[in-house]
């Protein structure tokens, strides 16, 4: 079996976030636009486990440091959905171009 | 001098009387705002009494002489080292006698304005000004430096302008309260220039090394400012002439004079203490602080002579013609201030020379109290009879009896008959114009005669003349506390006169012993005379003389009646000269030029945020977008540039 070099890794994490940033851009649900996001984070947290077999096995930092980013995801993503329900209460609507009363 | 040093509280008192009333007065002790008003001023009085009592019987005279004695000294401003401006308080005869009178005059219009000005509205507002003039006053009389009397000169001539404008419902005492502060301000600005002259040549601002500098004929100070000529007259004349231009704007100098007679649109009470007992004679306080130096300078002091001469002749001359009473007092009040300021400049420094100064020092003493007195008889006449036109008057002795005494003692005195106070002082006046000026003495006689007419015209068509029909006031004569000022001031007014002024308040502040000499007072007090004898025969009884001899004198009469037309020459130089050839040109400059240069820079900014506000959409997308975009910018900045 051949071993998975750590450019097909990059690659996949690369595409994961191009594709999360994509549909940060381009969904005008936020909790679509909430998804992106995790896709963006998932593609680093890719990134972190990716260097820290291969640079440094005999390390654990970039593993801690994948576990501490799913952390805080889970704590961004209970904010963003109190935003996100506040929003609705407010605006009757989840869209984000409802919401553009903050402007010049 | 530590015995001296509780004189801060003679204006201090004053000034806590008018922020207690000014900040509460109206609101919660209304009805006590009188009695502070009187207490404080009541205490200031004793102590300036008591400091009288203390520099002119104890501690003020050293070899003979009266000491100038610094009693606090308070560095206020310091520039750099050596540059400061202080506040102090400077003790010498005149500061001392002025103190005396301005608190004295001052508690005698706080007890008869209780009466005067019970029930109105803003009872106390009335008494926060009138103790905002006196501290004032009072700072302005004992400042020791030039810098500090100025301050002091502005903040009277704020409070002035306050009181005349008191009834501020009335468009005429609001445009009387603007044209005595914009005149004296006006000539404020020559002094100072004056101010600054006088420092930049001394390099002081206080007034003894002031003095000492430019009355020493050797000093480098001395030599520098008279060697120095602007448009071929030395820097030294200048500067005294243009403070002197200040001194004649307050003290109502021809042809500064226009605000005072319309400063009579004031509350009475306001008339007898400001514009008629202290603060009009500021300008005479001021040349006579400065004396040592104006008597060196003998163009400035010629100035003040003429200046003060003419106007006491013009100012008579229209106050017999005047018609209003308020407006007859502040005329003659001109006219007496004139004979101060010239009798300061007949006189010399230094001992017997000196009469002229003593003579001014004690005329403004004795003036303070019986034009002080005449202003408040004025205001009970107007109190009573509700009105200040001559016509409206008349006959009122039989209904006024207290005011009638007392205002008869007033006239006598201004008119310089013995042994009232006026007398004396006038005396003393006319010998030194008499020796140095025989011009001027014949124009101060003639004054005489024409102030003796022109008060006891306004004495008989008060008080005899026509009888007019008075409906019943429910208040009497006057109250209790309107009639004890108008009896204690005649008394003042019938004893000042023997106050030995002349061995207190002298030029060098060496005494001078008294000069009356009999044969010489015969002639004054016989054109005094005639001048009471005529008015009595055109006016103590009704009849048609006065108005025959008004229609043979024609538009002479006219022209005296209207001021000489002065208020209308300077409406014309104002309002058809300067309006349209500076004013109107200025607004053009201001409306087209600057004002379009603001205009062209906000315009621009106005555009160009136009332009570029849609970067501030309101999209949380687009604001993402900016900040991914700023990351790759950044990201390919750092590979590329910054390697």
């Amino acid at each position: 079996m051949n071993e998975i070099s750590i450019t097909q890794i990059l690659f996949v994490s690369t595409a994961l976030f191009f594709i999360g940033m994509y549909g940060l851009f381009t969904r005008r649900n936020m909790i679509t636009m909430l998804m992106a996001i995790e896709l963006i984070l998932n593609s680093v947290n890719i990134n972190f486990v990716a260097f820290n077999k291969y640079l440094y096995p005999d390390k654990l930092d970039g593993v801690f440091f994948a576990i501490f980013v799913i952390t805080i995801a889970a704590a961004e993503a209970a904010l963003a959905i109190a935003i996100i329900i506040n929003l609705y209460r407010s605006h009757q609507s989840i869209d984000v171009e409802d919401a553009n009363e903050l402007k010049y | 001098m530590s015995h001296y040093s509780y004189i801060v509280f003679i204006p201090l008192f004053p000034l806590f009387s008018f922020l207690i009333l000014g900040l509460f007065g109206r609101k919660y002790i209304k009805i006590y705002s009188g009695t502070i008003g009187v207490v404080s001023l009541l205490i200031s009085a004793l102590l300036s009494v008591y400091t009288a009592y203390q520099y002119f019987f104890i501690f003020g005279k050293a070899n003979g002489v009266f000491q100038h004695i610094i009693a606090v000294k308070y560095v206020w401003l310091q520039f750099s080292p050596g540059v400061s401006i202080d506040m102090g308080i400077l003790l010498d005869p005149i500061s001392v006698m002025m103190i005396v009178i301005v608190s004295f005059i001052s508690l005698m219009v706080h007890i008869f304005s209780l009466g005067y000005m019970r029930g109105e509205e803003r009872f106390a507002t009335y008494y926060a000004f009138l103790s905002l003039f006196t501290f004032s006053m009072l700072g302005l009389v004992l400042s020791s430096n030039i810098f500090q009397i100025y301050m002091f000169w502005e903040l009277v001539g704020i409070s002035s302008f306050l009181l005349i404008g008191y009834f501020f419902e009335s468009p005429s005492a609001v445009a009387a309260s603007k044209k005595a502060f914009i005149v004296t301000r006006f000539a404020d600005l020559g002094f100072l220039i004056g101010i600054l002259i006088l420092a930049f040549y001394s390099r002081t601002l206080d007034f003894g090394s002031l003095i000492e500098k430019f009355t020493s004929v050797q000093s480098p100070e001395f030599i520098q400012i008279t060697s120095a000529t602007f448009l071929g007259v030395s820097m030294l004349t200048w500067g005294l002439v243009l403070v002197f231009i200040g001194g004649a704007g307050k003290s109502a100098m021809f042809p500064l004079h226009i605000w005072l007679p319309d400063a009579m649109e004031g509350p009475t009470p306001v008339s007898a203490l400001i514009h008629a007992a202290t603060m009009v004679v500021a300008g005479v306080f001021l040349v006579a602080r400065l004396f040592p130096v104006f008597s060196i300078d003998l163009t400035a002091l010629q100035i003040v002579a003429w200046v003060g001469s003419f106007s006491a002749l013009f100012a008579a001359v229209i106050a017999c013609t005047q018609t209003d009473i308020k407006r007859v007092l502040a005329f003659s009040t001109i006219s007496q201030i004139g004979f101060m300021m010239f009798s300061l400049g007949v006189s010399k420094y230094g001992g017997e020379n000196g009469l002229g100064f003593t003579g001014s020092m004690f005329h403004l003493f004795t003036h303070a109290f019986f034009k002080s007195l005449l202003f408040l008889g004025a205001g009970a006449v107007i109190h009573f009879a509700h009105s200040n036109e001559i016509k409206d008057l008349g006959g009122l002795r039989k209904l006024m009896p207290v005011t009638h005494i007392c205002f008869l003692i007033a006239c006598l005195a201004i008119s310089g008959i013995p042994p009232f106070s006026g007398f004396f002082s006038k005396e003393d006046i006319l010998l030194a114009a008499f020796h140095s000026n025989k011009l001027i003495y014949g124009i101060a006689l003639l004054t005489s005669a024409l102030t003796a007419f022109y008060m006891f015209r306004l004495y008989y068509s008060i008080f005899w003349n026509k009888k007019i029909s008075i409906h019943e006031t429910p208040h009497g004569e006057a109250t209790v506390s309107m009639k004890l000022p108008l009896i204690i001031l005649s008394a003042c007014t019938v004893l000042a006169g023997f106050a030995p002024i002349s061995s207190w308040v002298t030029s060098d502040g060496a005494p001078l012993k008294s000069h009356l000499d009999i044969s010489f007072s015969a002639l004054p007090v016989l054109m005094g005379a005639t001048g009471i004898f005529l008015a009595t025969y055109l006016y103590k009884t009704q009849n048609s003389r006065p108005q025959t001899i008004a229609s043979v004198l024609g538009s002479l009469y006219r022209g005296t009646y209207k001021k000489f037309y002065i208020d209308e020459v300077y409406l014309f130089i104002t309002k058809k000269i300067i309006f349209n050839g500076i004013g109107r040109p200025a607004a053009w400059i201001d409306k087209n030029i600057v004002d379009g240069f603001m205009n062209l820079l906000a315009n621009t900014t106005a555009k160009i945020s136009a332009l570029i506000k849609g970067i501030q959409s309101g999209k949380v997308q687009n604001y993402t977008l900016y900040f991914f975009g700023g990351i790759v910018g950044l990201a390919l900045l750092f590979i590329y540039v910054f390697k």
